[in-house]
């Protein structure tokens, strides 16, 4: 399966073996240097082009969307004290943190039975698995509206079991925003999963179980650890698109679900405020980078680049 | 009783893993239900007598398969989206691949920081991607449109096509190739008919990545666009007035086309292996 293998290859760049042949600088040089200077010039420059508009100031007497560049420190401190900004910036985080959570509970077992009990069909499943991404995600996530309606037949079952009480719904709500992240990036967090546990010597769970480990013991200390680098993958797949995503909170959510890439969007391309706007995305990317980098350290896997 | 079951262990061990088994089995198809539950309504709501908003069940059509263009602004956004994806899938598997050739077969220095720089924009949330091109445009007058969406989605793409290639040259046994030039084959004689065949379904894989990452983008082509429509860009800015149904049989014809091509392959794959 490519995409599993390339999505749980995604973050394991450093830990490849040492490539055979030794060249002088040219030969590879050759061959790297348009795709190289592509991204240096699309991603590198933008992120610098980005970090200068986020200094900008407004030109006095100028029109909306006329900026100077200055060097004007104060637009950070002044987008972080205000809780139309920051308010965003930390519902993100906790919904992105609870969707991801989620979406390993969902995912790291349905990786599991995939991978350990699903003997001649494992091909399909994980097809299966990759489908939902074969539809436009936009128009998956609308049907989630209609899935969730009022009129629809899961607010009716849980009416009638008393979970929703009969005037309550499900969207648009926080619930339908952050169910809409998890659903999105499922698969994310399924196919690294799934790409390490295939890996995994079934012989090594079969001597667990010949020393008289319980099944759970054994999964605890010999199936898990081995399936971290594809926890790890996957939740990183899962939180960090999650927290930048707009899309859920615009088609699911109310405004008071206002997460910090509606604001992004919002401030960019309808209030044409650039500076406050790219003060937003470099927050939200320092924030991310920040988290990856504790939470890697944490758990502890070299396999990052 | 459960005194009963806990004299007999391997009884009660079978009847635990069988639980165990069949309540992860259960597990699975309620995962699958969640899956794929969103891909059912659509392609059931393109068979829905609609109106103009697509929203509420009215009655079975299959006008809107018939007249798969009958809604405005449908088919011109699709064939943006087309366009826009094959011209970044050719562009971005081919400067992806050179690059994924260069790191597994050479030693040179700057690799890590190469590799570092192929993993940061899969790192990086849609919006910072979106909003810092949009930055860099409109600080050198760039106008928005085709051409920058095509830019914009040739950068995302190329570190995915690299990281797929990689996964595959990385399999490939360097003997065979070495082979080849025992028995004389020249350098360029040996990559033709040894290397790139066998590389080929790695490359295939990521052109078909790169097709579909592109074609179903919308927070950076939202960003980078201006006037241009694509086809996710569409499907967005209609939610508010109502998406028409064709929408809905253009997502599920390309799902049906995509799951044909991704089972073909996986068939002719195990024919190979058979074989």
């Amino acid at each position: 399966m490519s995409v599993a293998a390339a999505i749980g290859d995604t973050m394991k760049d450093a830990s490849g073996q040492e490539p055979p042949k030794k060249a002088g600088r040219f030969v590879p040089d050759m061959l790297m240097a348009p795709g190289m200077l592509w991204l240096a010039i699309f991603f590198v420059v933008p992120i610098a082009s980005l970090f200068l508009t986020s200094l900008q100031t407004p030109v006095p007497g100028g029109q909306v969307g006329e900026f100077e560049q200055t060097f004007n420190f104060a637009n950070y401190v002044n987008t972080l004290t205000d809780d139309t900004y920051y308010v965003p910036l930390i519902r993100s985080f906790v919904y992105s943190g609870i969707a991801t959570l989620l979406a390993l509970a969902i995912g790291y077992p349905l990786a599991y039975a995939i991978a350990f009990k699903s003997g001649k069909n494992r091909n399909l499943l994980l097809v299966m698995v990759i489908a939902p991404f074969f539809v436009s995600f936009i128009l998956r996530t609308i049907a989630w509206r209609q899935i969730l309606a009022d009129e629809g037949f899961v607010v009716g079952i849980l009416r009638s079991i008393g979970l929703v009480s009969e005037t309550g719904g499900l969207y648009p709500s926080a619930f339908a925003v952050i169910m809409g992240l998890t659903y999105n990036f499922l698969p994310f967090m399924t196919l690294p999963i799934y790409a390490s546990l295939e890996r995994v010597d079934p012989r090594l769970i079969e001597a667990s179980v010949d020393l008289y480990a319980h099944p759970f013991t054994g999964f605890r200390k010999v199936t898990f650890p081995l399936s971290m680098p594809g926890v790890v993958a996957g939740t990183l797949l899962t939180f960090i698109p999650a927290a930048g995503d707009y899309v859920n909170a615009a088609l699911l959510g109310r405004p008071s679900n206002t997460m910090i890439g509606n604001r992004i969007e919002y401030t960019f391309l309808s209030v044409n405020d650039y500076p406050t706007a790219a003060v937003l995305s470099f927050i939200l990317m320092a924030c991310i980078l920040a988290m990856v980098l504790v939470y890697v350290r944490r758990v502890g896997t070299e396999d990052l680049v | 009783m459960s005194s009963a079951t806990a004299t007999k262990p391997p009884l009660g061990f079978r009847i635990r893993s069988w639980l165990g088994d069949n309540a992860l089995r259960f597990y699975a198809v309620i995962a699958f239900i969640y899956l794929l539950l969103p891909v059912a309504y659509t392609f059931a709501f393109s068979f829905n007598n609609a109106g103009r908003t697509n929203l509420v069940w009215n009655s079975f059509t299959l006008d809107n398969w018939l007249n798969p263009c009958g809604a405005p602004q449908v088919c011109p956004s699709v064939v943006n989206s087309i366009t826009v994806a094959l011209i970044v899938t050719l562009v971005s598997t081919f400067l992806g691949t050179l690059i994924a050739f260069s790191l597994v077969r050479y030693r040179f220095r700057g690799r890590s920081t190469t590799n570092l720089l192929i993993f940061l924009p899969m790192a990086t949330p849609e919006v910072v991607l979106g909003s810092s091109l949009l930055a860099l445009f409109l600080n050198l007058f760039v106008p928005l449109g085709f051409s920058t969406v095509v830019i914009a989605h040739i950068m995302f793409c190329i570190s995915f096509v690299v990281v797929t290639v990689k996964a595959r040259l990385a399999s490939l046994d360097p003997r065979l190739e070495q082979a080849a030039m025992d028995l004389y084959a020249s350098e360029r004689e040996a990559f033709r008919r040894i290397t790139l065949p066998l590389v080929a379904p790695g490359i295939a894989a990521a052109g078909l990545l790169a097709f579909s990452l592109s074609f179903d983008d919308f927070i950076i082509t939202n960003f980078n666009s201006g006037q241009f429509t694509t086809f996710p860009k569409f499907v967005y800015v209609s939610a508010t007035r109502g998406i028409p149904a064709q929408a809905n049989v253009i997502a599920s014809a390309m799902f049906f086309i995509a799951l044909a091509i991704v089972l073909l392959a996986q068939l002719s794959s195990r024919r190979r292996k058979a074989a």
